[in-house]
This record gives structure tokens, sequence and C-alpha cells, in this order.
């Protein structure tokens, strides 16, 4: 292999890295303040692919129009799930809102496949994101290199939002005391509504990227790189969302030169993510960046 | 004194319910259509695997989200050991099967018992490393277990046939075999329950670190339920493949333990007959859900069929379960003779007898 193709695979790996990462890091958000693994998450960053489709197929709009209208109505679904679904079950054992996750998953993948049918559509991808870009003999999507910087992008703004702003000192509270947070007069069920709407707008922006990285949208798309960046996330210690972006781009980068490298393996690199994760998990139970957790008595 | 006569009456009623049972069960193996037998086949088969995951999450605590993975291992010993050798050789036409495999032809019996004892080792070799972890990472580590077995399958195909799957497995499940293993499951999973160490594993369920200060040793109880649990998973696994007849690895996705987890939560976590109840209803309610799927001829106007529909409908049913009825039908509560008889008579069923 030469090292013009190593470049070529390394780029592909860090684009794939940093839509896990940016996908990853909503998962990051709603566990880290519910506690909760949101597998709808995936079918919701299906959602987003479909609302742009239509967007740009059916209302003809520009796609930039589109993509943000897709945008909003992603981070709007998001809220809605966890005010139904969610908040009836805020005081109930964990597994039934676990269930209630699957339920939501379930019903968004099957109203998808009523109302649109399952056959995969091709999503359309603008030039801007298409046109290929050459570095010496290497020649590379634009596209690959526009996920990294939007993923880069949105993380300093998150950081800022989560650490500078009046919204993001409540996010962290709720996220470590629900009750003492609302005694404090933070108000739990805004900023639990708030970092959902943000979390379903990552993964509508994740699920776009995606659809333009791999421009064929189904029913049942969210499944598995819903799967794989929640993995992402609890290799990086779930809750942190610079674990998050190191458990991303780990399993990207991963993934891509296992493919690469090891050509024999191919067939098992919807694995490797689950194997990576069981050998973190074994010797860093939290994950690579997450804070030990003390044993309730 | 009369501890032990309510005891042989409750003993009494369970044998006339069996006997009633063992008769229903011929009768309907004779005469019921295919379509019907393959019903309540599953119904029977979705017992097992809900008894045997529920004694994993419901009376352990462990969060396990595996089963679908050790399912397959038991699907598809089953299915290699009981296929005739002509059948092999037409199903691996692309890759021949393994030598030994390709001329060993078993009995279902022990084709069965031997794919839940698989089953069982990989869980024993998978649950002494994962097990240490809790909660939600337990779920994820066993959920990515159960998908390393799924990829595994799909790329060994000289031994599994890869993602082509497995066709026409003789279909020796019926109605004695799903029936009889069901109520073999219940019998050994209701008496490990009521033993010392089932009141262990209800201890580690309600608090682990209390358990463990009471001298209960937490690891020899997890993997004695986990890998308990996954010997009757892989059961119900080959069950289930000779019941179809067809196997392959997108079969045995997370979707199939989703289904088995909304059985034991409808049923009740921790409700043995809460979860048999639950299996009828759920696999019944799947089947008779399916004419949303198909066209409705209402005399003066035709609904046209929408594929897909039923599941949708079915995964609404879902919701409001979860959302109205949190506990399930029956909690962690039995359904027990006395519940039973107190409702049809308004008299205590022996003096002093039952109200302690």
């Amino acid at each position: 292999m030469t090292f013009e193709m190593f470049l070529q695979h390394l780029a592909n790996g860090i684009s794939l890295g940093s839509l896990y990462a940016l996908i990853a890091i909503g998962y990051t958000m709603v566990y880290g303040i519910l506690r909760l693994i949101n597998f709808a998450h995936g079918d919701i960053f299906m959602m987003a692919t479909y609302f742009a489709f239509f967007g740009i197929m059916t209302f003809e709009m520009p796609w930039y129009i589109s993509f943000i209208i897709a945008i909003i109505l992603t981070g709007i679904l998001g809220i809605g799930v966890e005010r139904i679904a969610y908040k009836p079950l805020r005081t109930s054992p964990k597994i039934s809102i676990l269930i209630s996750a699957i339920g939501v998953s379930y019903l968004l993948e099957n109203l998808c496949i009523v109302l649109f049918n399952g056959k995969p559509k091709p999503f359309p991808t603008p030039n801007v994101f298409a046109d290929m870009v050459r570095i010496g003999n290497i020649s590379i999507q634009r596209l690959t290199f526009i996920i990294p910087v939007v993923t880069i992008i949105l993380l300093v703004l998150l950081s800022y939002l989560v650490n500078n702003t009046k919204s993001g000192m409540a996010m962290r509270a709720v996220s470590k005391d629900q009750e003492t947070a609302q005694l404090m007069g933070v108000d739990v069920n805004n900023t639990i509504s708030f970092t959902f709407g943000i979390g379903s707008m990552l993964a509508a922006i994740g699920g776009l990227m995606w659809s333009l990285k791999f421009p064929q949208i189904q029913p049942l798309m969210g499944v598995m790189p819903g799967l794989k960046c929640f993995i992402a996330a609890v290799i990086g210690g779930i809750g942190n969302i610079k674990g998050a972006v190191i458990g991303g781009f780990l399993l990207g980068i991963g993934e891509i030169l296992l493919v690469a490298f090891l050509q024999s393996l191919t067939g098992y690199r919807d694995a490797f993510a689950f194997i990576l994760l069981i050998l973190i998990l074994l010797f860093k139970p939290t994950g690579i960046m997450g804070e030990k957790i003390a044993e309730k008595v | 004194m009369n501890k032990k006569f309510k005891l042989s009456n409750n003993m009494k009623l369970n044998i006339l319910l069996l006997l009633i049972l063992t008769v229903i069960i011929i009768i309907a193996q004779e005469n019921l259509d295919e379509y019907k037998l393959r019903i309540l086949n599953l119904c029977a088969i979705y017992t097992i695997l809900g008894l045997s995951l529920n004694l994993i999450n419901g009376f352990t605590g462990l969060f396990s989200l595996g089963h679908a993975g050790f399912m397959a291992i038991g699907a598809y010993t089953t299915a290699l050991l009981t296929m005739p050798i002509a059948v092999k050789e037409k199903n691996f036409f692309m890759v021949p099967l393994i030598s030994p495999l390709d001329k060993i032809v078993w009995p279902f019996l022990p084709s069965l018992l031997l794919g839940g004892a698989l089953a069982a080792i990989v869980a024993f070799l998978i649950g002494a490393p994962v097990l240490r972890l809790k909660g939600d990472y337990l779920a994820i580590a066993t959920l990515g277990f159960s998908e390393i077995i799924r990829v595994i399958f799909t790329n060994t195909q000289r031994l599994t046939n890869g993602a082509l799957g497995l066709k026409d497995i003789p279909n020796k499940t019926n109605l004695y075999w799903s029936f009889g293993i069901a109520i073999l499951t219940l019998i050994i999973i209701v008496s490990l329950i009521n033993s010392s160490y089932g009141r262990a594993l209800k201890a580690i369920r309600e608090d682990e670190i209390a358990a463990e200060n009471m001298g209960i040793n937490l690891f020899k109880h997890k993997i004695l339920a986990f890998t308990m649990g996954a010997f009757f998973a892989g059961i119900g696994g080959g069950l289930l493949g000779n019941l179809i007849g067809t196997i392959d690895p997108l079969m045995f996705r997370f979707f199939l333990t989703y289904n088995i987890l909304l059985i034991i939560v409808l049923g009740g976590m921790g409700s043995i007959t809460g979860t048999i109840v639950s299996s009828f209803i759920i696999t019944i309610s799947m089947e008779v859900l399916r004419f949303l799927d198909e066209r409705i001829n209402l005399g003066f106007v035709t609904i046209k069929g929408i594929p897909g529909l039923r599941m949708v409908i079915f995964s609404l049913l879902l919701m409001v379960v979860i959302l109205f009825f949190r506990n399930g039908l029956m909690g962690a509560k039995e359904l027990t003779w006395e519940v039973v008889l107190k409702r049809f008579s308004k008299k205590p069923l022996s003096k002093g007898g039952i109200q302690q």
C-alpha cells in the first residue's frame, strides 16, 4: 500500500469518525442528563434525512433551506418524543424508559415504512459536496473535508453552550442531580426538552452528512449507525462530550483502517465496534474519559 | 398440617391442569391446520424464551440484551445436526460444510440439548468478563456480544452457509416438543426460583451490595442465572429454527431480543405467570394484527391494505402499555390457584388455610 493510499483511507476514516462523533455527542448529552440510552436516536437521525429529502424533491427547495428546515423539524420531533414517551416515565424504573425508547424506535421505523415505503431512495447530493478535490496524486471528495469541519464548528459551539451560558449551566446542574437542581430554581422539564432538542438537531446534522456521504436513504438506515454511535459514546465515556468525540474518531478511523489493511476481515466490519467496546469496557468500565462512579450503599 | 394440605391441593390442581393441557395439545396437534399449529408452537417457544430472559432480567436484575445471539447458536446447532445429508449438500452449494458435520445426522432431542449446551458454554465464557459490568453497560455489552455472534455466523460460510442461511430444515418441532419443553422449562425455573438460589438471585436484584454483604457470592449466582437463561434461549432458538424451517443471520438481530423483552415487560418483570400470559398475548396479537396489512373488504368500501401498518399499531400498543401500565400485567405478582379460586368462590378455600 502506498503512502497516498494510506492518506486517502485516513481521510475517509477521519470523515466517518467525525460523523460518528457528531451523532455520539447527541447520545451523550441525552444520556448525561437523563441516564437513558435513547434507542430512538438513530431513527430520529433517519427522520431528518427524510425531511430533507422531501424538502428537496417534493417541495423543490434549495438544498440549504431544506436542510435548515429538516434540522428544525428534527429538533421539534426530538422534543415531542421526549414529552410523549420519556417524560411520563421519569420516575419509573429504568427498564420501562428503555422499552419506551425501543417502542419509539419501532414506531418511527414502521411509520416510515408505511408512509414512504421501505424501498431505498437516492438522496440528492448537491455539487458543492460531491466535487472532487485533487491533492498531489490523490483525489478526495470535498465532503470528506467538510464533515470534520462541520463537526469541529459544532463542537466549539456546543462547548460554549454547555460551559458559558445559563442554559448550559442548567444542563450541567440537572445532569448532576435533578432534584437539587429543581430546588435551586432550575426548570428541569425545560432543560431536558432543550437538551433533547439540541441532541436531535445534532443527530439531524449527522444524518444529513451521512446521507450525503452514503447517498441512499431507507427507513432502517438509522439502526446500525445509531448503535455504533452509541458505542462511540460509551467508549469515550458516556456523558462526556470530549469523550464522545474521541470515541467517534477512534471508531471511525479504526473501522476504515481495518477494512483497508485487513481485507479478509471486511465481513467483520460491523463487529469491530462491538469488539472495541467490550475490550475498552473490560479495562476501563466507564470509558476512556469516564469518571469513576461511586457505589451508593 | 394445614400447610401440607394446601400444598397437595395446589399439586392436585397443577396435575389436573397439566392433564387438561395434554388433552388439548393432543387434540390440537391432530386437528388444527398448519397455520394455527404454527402460532401455538410459537406461543410455547416464546414462553420458553420469555421465561429464560425473565430469569436473567426479571429475577436477577441483570440487564442482558444478548438473547438473540444465544438463540442463534441453538438454532444453527440444532438445524445443522438434524438436517439430512442430502439437504446439507443442497444448502452448501457454494462452499462445502466442514468435514465431520456433513456426515452427521442426529435425532432432534440430542441436537436441541447440544444447541442449548453450546449456548450455555458461550454464555459462561462471555459472562465471566462481562458480568462485572452493571446496568446500561452490561446491556450494551451483551447486545454487542449477540451482534458479534451474528456477524461471525454471517462470515463463517463453511459452517453456517453465511448470509444465505439454511433452508429446508426438517420440521421436527410440533406441539408435543414445544409445549413439553415449555412445561419443563417452567418447572425447572420455578423450582430454581423457589430454592435458596432463587432467593439469592432476588436479593441480588434488590440490592447487590447488601446481598454481597450478606455473604451471597455475586459472581456465582449471576453466572448461574446468565448461563441457565442462555441454555433455554438456545433450546428455544433450536425449536424456532426447526419450526420455521429456514434460518439466516438476519433473523437473529437485536430486534428479536427486543420482542422477548417486550413479552417480559408486558407480563411483568419478575412474574412467571405474567410471562406465560403475555407470551401468548403478544404472539397471537402479532398474528391477529396481520389483517391490517391486507386488503379489508367492508362490503360498501374496500380499504387498501397498507403493508407495515401492523407493526405501527403493534408499536403503538406497546407504547400504551409502557406508558399506562408500567408494571405490566402482573407486576411481580403471580397468578396462583388461591387467586384464581378466590375469583370464583367467595368462600375461603379451606378455613383459615389461605389467609396468612
